[in-house]
């Protein structure tokens, strides 16, 4: 019978599956970082239980890490988050756990590092205590957010207790403009199907727009899925994932590679396969888009204006965007290019690979960011970030008045130091716009690292299909 | 985990929907190392705004929180529920949660209860019209039976008989050692380790 690729990854690690029990999955790859673990490492030390199995754990420090260049522990924005990197430090250490800290060479957002060293190979089961894990899906993985007792749970028993999701195809397929990348295409998916669409649900990518992504914009594809409500987010591996994978420092060599390659190949859904749920979207007229309110559904054209409460029919949607409106500081009608922002953010596990800063920097080029705003650049590991400064990236982003970071996930997640103060509005790379997420108070627009280079520039949003 | 049979309590209406895990604790209380000492930042930005729920002294002690569709959207943050309980909630209801807050709701022992929007409602208006007045969320039965209101809900099994005996995730899965310890036997020589061991 034809299986989906995500049926296959699953079939391939159910270690039991009894009538009436919650199936029992193996993970091939643990990630973990300083801001969800502690709480379950303290639970195996009370248990007197080891880590299950220490060589497929990777532990890394990103969420509390300062990014001011040449940073130190001095930096760290408070005594907690010291607390929480010296926690997961000591952590690593008293269990055996490969740790990239806060001056490794290697370290970097954890949904960056892993697809980086190849230690998220396609075929694999991997989890993180962090939702946006969908991201390393783009290579063909079944990778999903889990809480702190899961992490508990999946480092005392390599195992998690799942019951099997759903499956989604989203086929996206038309050309895309010169300037519309992956991003636009993730908001314009959950703009079009809500943030709740995929609950349930794994979603698969596919269609002639997804396979001529290259993987980092697969990775931001993903990495949105769960702002669709989606439990993960795939892409099937192709040729482009072999290359990309080949050489990683994690991934095998040689023969085994060989080998490991031509099972990758396999894991594409086969013709046939039956998905639970279908959507198609063409994406051959999208403009860029940015989002307006306070969740990643409530996205605009560049090209557009703010939309009318008064025209929604339903009570509770109608009260919802009025909420939204007031939060962010907006008007009905409003054109989106004439919103001006105080902040521009680069980065995050969403946008911070090589390519987006490339994109980025060819927007910023022999250009100077708008007086009065305050534009950031964060790599999202200090390979980006060296790779970066050996392209002549870091020389552009400074020449045109950008701040060049060190790696971490920042303004994100706004508790390390990097974050809006109440009133600013920001551009940001990032994957969510919720009330508060870069700042108490802070107003925050998702864009693609194009449009936030172009809109650091003109003090105002902007389209980058003008320039 | 504490075992979940039944809880009766009064309601706190949260008359929001896509109330996301940022909202319920953000994201600075994710430094502490503990599982407790999180009640403080519960819905701490809209506890800033006096007219807020929790800020109502009528609402004080309610342990059954009924909030719009879509709630504990976001990030995985297993801080969002320990943030209710600590703040004393043994119930949540709405139309919709996100998968990852009501698989992490359920490790913890926190009841996540969907109902249609029209019991919502139903709810909401009976918590405004008297804040005293008690719901009573039946595990066992299945249902949510309220003044005017009687309605089922469903959990599926397996996960009802998790919560009802408080039974404990790990010591389940560790006695099937040897099922793991089989599979791993078979495990494909080209997975990587990131250590020697």
């Amino acid at each position: 019978m034809p299986r989906t690729m995500f049926e296959k990854i699953w079939d391939a690690h159910v270690v039991r599956d009894e009538p009436g029990e919650v199936p029992m999955l193996y993970i091939d790859r643990h990630l973990t970082h300083e801001a969800t673990s502690p709480q379950a490492f303290a639970g195996l030390r009370a248990r007197k239980l080891p880590v299950h199995r220490p060589d497929s754990v990777v532990a890394v420090i990103d969420h509390n890490v300062p990014t001011v260049p040449g940073r130190r522990l001095i930096d760290v924005v408070d005594d907690q988050s010291v607390m929480c990197i010296e926690t997961m430090e000591e952590n690593a250490r008293d269990f055996g756990v490969k740790l990239l800290d806060m001056n490794d060479a290697d370290q970097g957002i954890v949904h960056v590092v892993g697809p980086e060293l190849g230690l998220s190979l396609p075929g694999m089961t991997v989890v993180c205590g962090d939702s946006h894990t969908s991201t390393h899906g783009a290579l063909g993985i079944f990778a999903v957010g889990i809480g702190t007792s899961e992490v508990e749970h999946v480092l005392a028993t390599q195992c998690l207790l799942q019951q099997k999701p759903r499956t989604m195809n989203i086929v996206v397929d038309g050309v895309l403009a010169p300037g519309v990348t992956a991003k636009d295409i993730a908001l314009a998916v959950i703009r079009k199907l809500g943030t709740d669409v995929g609950t349930h649900h794994v979603i698969e990518f596919s269609g002639s727009a997804v396979r001529s992504l290259t993987i980092e914009g697969r990775m931001t594809l993903c990495n949105m899925a769960i702002e669709a409500g989606a439990r993960a987010g795939m892409v099937a591996p192709d040729d482009v994932t072999i290359e990309y994978v080949r050489g990683r420092r994690f991934a095998p060599s040689g023969e085994l590679f060989e080998l490991a390659a031509a099972q990758w190949k396999q894991l594409a859904s086969d013709p046939g396969a039956r998905f639970d749920a279908e959507h198609h979207l063409d994406v051959g007229e999208l403009v860029p888009q940015v989002t307006w309110g306070t969740n990643p559904g409530m996205v605009a054209d560049v090209t557009g204006t703010v939309p009318d409460p008064a025209a929604e029919s339903d009570p509770a949607t109608r009260a919802g965007l009025e909420q939204a409106l007031e939060y962010m500081g907006l008007e009905p009608g409003q054109r989106i290019q004439d919103v001006g922002v105080d902040t521009v953010f680069i980065g995050s596990c969403t946008n911070s690979r090589l390519e987006d800063l490339r994109i980025a920097a060819g927007f910023a080029a022999g250009k100077r960011v708008a007086e009065g705003v305050r534009a950031i650049v964060v790599p999202g590991s200090m390979n980006v970030r060296r790779q970066a400064e050996e392209e002549g990236l870091a020389d552009i982003f400074r020449e045109a008045g950008f701040e060049w970071r060190e790696a971490g996930c920042s303004m994100c997640i706004a508790m390390n130091g990097d974050r809006l103060a109440p009133g600013e509005r920001c551009a940001s790379t990032s994957n969510r716009n919720f009330e508060g997420r870069q700042g108490r108070g802070g107003r925050t627009h998702l864009v693609s690292p194009g449009t936030a280079a172009a809109t650091a520039v003109a003090g105002r949003f902007a389209d980058v299909r003008d320039l | 985990m504490e075992a979940f049979t039944t809880h009766t309590g009064r309601v706190v209406p949260l008359r929001r929907s896509n109330v996301d895990t940022d909202q319920i604790i953000p994201a600075h209380w994710l430094k502490k190392v503990t599982r407790d000492g999180f009640e403080d930042g519960l819905f701490e930005a809209w506890r800033r705004q006096d007219d807020f729920v929790l800020n109502q002294e009528a609402y004080k002690g309610g342990t059954v929180l009924v909030a719009g569709e879509d709630f504990g959207t976001g990030s995985s943050r297993e801080h969002a529920v320990w943030a209710l309980q600590n703040y004393g909630f043994k119930v949540v209801v709405s139309p919709r949660f996100a998968d990852i807050f009501r698989g992490n709701s359920l490790k913890n022992g926190l009841l996540t209860v969907v109902q249609p929007q029209e019991a919502v409602e139903a709810l909401w208006r009976l918590a405004e019209s008297d804040p005293s007045a008690e719901v009573t969320v039946d595990l066992v039965e299945r249902k949510i039976v309220a003044p005017g209101l009687e309605s089922p809900f469903e959990l599926d099994e397996n996960a009802r008989w998790r919560l009802l005996e408080g039974l404990d995730d790990i010591s389940l899965t560790l006695k099937n050692e040897a099922a793991i310890a089989d599979f791993e036997s078979k495990r494909q020589a080209f997975k990587p380790l990131t250590q020697q061991v």
